[in-house]
């Protein structure tokens, strides 16, 4: 057993935009950019991002929800890409989803006992007897009780519809969990108990989890390393405590101080960016933020900074740390 | 302090529906100055955007109806006043941006029409005049181009683009309220902070009062001289900015801030609220936070609180406050 659970290298995709006369690929929307990371044995490790930066496509890519265009997936010692159908199919048991909506990502016309022994069907798993048993155990785990089963998605709050979409993920006893901004819809009363769900959860039962969001603070809090992703790209990646006292990306430093406190003695330098996030479609040469980044040099306009260890563990990709 | 701009006292806004009578805003009292920015903050429910809809009277009857209470809006009652008069005020003295820009923008329509339309509506304007001051609008908010950007629909804009638009038509008559409604929920953090100091700067220069609505304590803290803390249908708690971050009296506001993670500091467990947000029409008698409420007592479920005074400027709607 290795201590990386996932490591993906190089991954990329990219979607066609087709248009002219003949419908024919007139550009690339570049999604992912060739991105790779490494996820330990249970670790959080946080995405974050701003909207269209890749961080969601990273995520379902993983799972191959959506096929990448290129890269290697290893989880578990298998290569992901190389799988045919019905070996994907069972690796799927180990690497599980929560997706953001939960009132969209619940059947509607399903009960909560049908939408949680699905997996267990699908899967061949146990009796009926045994899946119910799972289901009401597992109703249990995430703070429901087994009285929910019979009930309908329409009938639950936004809270507890998002514990539901986890046990769900967790019937399988999976390794990996994507959490793609699990907690962004809910209210923050309601978040941090969904918040704190997922860490005791992950302490009981040994799990790892890629944690997408665009919120910096929630981020920081259940993370143990983060990725920051701009344009399709990883930017910085280190441990979390590092991230926010130590960002040495302009992107991330400027992303840093821009998010509001609720403390008002709290006086930080605020670096307010100029300008939108350019267009995937037509991302700007060398490095991507040079557009908006206020310490741009000339280099940066044409040659792409390597993501590179500028420190033990603290991985950048800007010119300003690049070693001559 | 100056005279207020907007008294609203003890508005009670009700939904009439199949289920019964539902109080989404249950006596709700909020004053506004010349100048000031006062937040309302609250989760979901919380009835923050209705009160900002019957300010404006936009709350779509039936099922919505005001009940009860006044909206003195520079003296004048609005809950008296009659559509004519309504529309006279909408847009012109009272100004409205909602949380997502494309929706409130007609997609079929130029940016110069949809501006221009605000201003001809309100003022004496030819359609040159209106357009000049179109561009003279996009100008003052930031946009790039503008000359060329008055000609382009909606759809061609970015999210903090448009965002920005709505600002433009909102402050083309020069209101004297503005009301944001979650203004910056739907956009980037990058792109939030250029739309907080735009308004900021607007305020500062035009001395417009405004009324903001979000859930983000982080916004209030920037944007905020007042804040006022809802919980179903109810003011729990005001007070300055200040005295509400950083010594909070309500066991609700004390609980959301605690619930929040900090980006200074790494906490090994978040507090939280237990239970959820109480259905609207569901309330029982005394606190209506009670049922989630640590510290409740036999009273608490009982006996509604009123706003009791903790310090000037300062009331919270809890017993412990006493």
């Amino acid at each position: 057993m290795t201590e990386e659970l996932l490591v993906v290298s190089n991954l990329k995709k990219y979607y066609p935009i087709t248009g002219g006369v003949l419908g024919g690929e007139i550009g690339t929307v570049k999604a992912v950019d060739d991105i790779s990371f490494s996820v330990k044995r249970g670790e959080t490790l946080g995405l974050v991002g701003e909207s269209g930066c890749g961080k969601s496509t990273t995520g379902r890519s993983l799972l191959r929800l959506i096929e990448p265009t290129s890269g290697e997936i290893r989880f578990d010692g298998v290569d992901v890409m190389k799988l045919k159908h019905e070996d994907l199919r069972k690796i799927r048991r180990d690497m599980q989803i929560v997706f953001q909506d939960p009132f969209a990502s619940l059947n509607p016309r399903h009960n909560v006992e049908k939408i949680l022994e699905e997996p267990l069907i699908v899967h061949k798993i146990g009796t009926p007897a045994e899946r119910k048993k799972r289901v009401a155990k597992m109703l249990e785990v995430v703070g429901l009780s087994s009285y929910h089963a019979r009930r309908y998605p329409h009938q639950f709050s936004g809270g507890q519809r998002q514990r539901i979409g986890i046990a769900r993920a967790l019937m399988l006893n999976p390794k990996l969990i994507v959490a793609d901004e699990p907690v962004s819809a809910l209210d923050v009363s309601i978040q941090s108990q969904v918040l704190n769900l997922m860490q005791d959860l992950q302490k009981e039962m040994g799990l790892t989890y890629l944690f997408i969001a665009h919120d910096l603070s929630v981020v920081r809090h259940i993370s143990d390393r983060v990725g920051v992703m701009y344009l399709g790209r990883i930017v910085e990646l280190t441990t979390s405590n590092q991230l926010y006292t130590n960002p040495l990306h302009p992107y991330t430093q400027a992303l840093l101080s821009a998010v509001p406190t609720p403390d008002p003695d709290v006086v930080r330098e605020r670096i307010i960016l100029e300008g939108d996030v350019p267009s995937p479609a037509n991302p700007p040469g060398g490095c991507t933020f040079h557009t908006r980044c206020p310490k741009a040099k000339e280099e940066c306009k044409t040659v792409r900074p390597q993501f590179q260890e500028v420190e033990l563990g603290h991985f950048v990709a800007c010119h300003l740390y690049s070693q001559a | 302090m100056s005279q207020p701009v907007l008294q609203i006292e003890n508005l009670q806004t009700h939904f009439f529906t199949d289920r019964g009578q539902v109080p989404a805003v249950d006596g709700v009292s909020i004053t506004v100055h010349k100048g000031e920015v006062v937040g309302i903050v609250g989760e979901s429910g919380c009835g923050k955007s209705v009160t900002s809809l019957s300010i404006m009277k936009l709350v779509p009857n039936p099922p919505g109806k005001i009940v009860g209470g006044a909206i003195r809006f520079k003296g004048e009652d609005l809950v008296l006043a009659s559509e004519k008069r309504m529309r006279e005020i909408r847009g012109n003295e009272i100004a409205m941006i909602f949380q997502e820009p494309m929706t409130s923008l007609n997609p079929v329509f130029t940016i110069g029409d949809q501006i221009g339309e605000a201003i001809r509506l309100h003022t004496k304007t030819s359609k040159k005049e209106a357009r000049q001051k179109s561009i003279e609008m996009l100008k003052k908010v930031g946009i790039p181009r503008a000359e060329a950007i008055v000609d382009e629909y909606p759809h061609q804009l970015s999210g903090g683009m448009r965002q920005r638009v709505m600002i433009a038509m909102a402050m083309a008559c020069n209101p004297e309220l503005l009301i944001a409604d979650e203004p910056t929920t739907a956009l980037d953090v990058t792109i939030q902070a250029q739309i907080l100091d735009l308004m900021r700067q607007l305020n500062q220069e035009a001395d417009t009062a405004v009324l903001l609505i979000t859930h983000d304590l982080g916004v209030v803290a920037q944007m905020c001289h007042r804040v006022v803390v809802m919980y179903a249908g109810n003011v729990i708690e005001e007070g300055d900015v200040r005295t509400i971050l950083k010594n909070p009296k309500h066991p609700y506001t004390i609980g959301l801030l605690n619930s929040l993670p900090k980006l200074e500091e790494s906490q090994e467990r978040l507090y939280s609220i237990p239970g959820n947000v109480p259905i609207p029409g569901s309330l029982t008698a005394g606190c209506r936070f009670a049922p989630r409420c640590e510290q409740a007592m036999d009273r608490c479920r009982q006996e509604m609180p009123e706003l009791i005074p903790v310090e000037e400027n300062h009331r919270s709607r809890c017993w412990l406050s006493i």
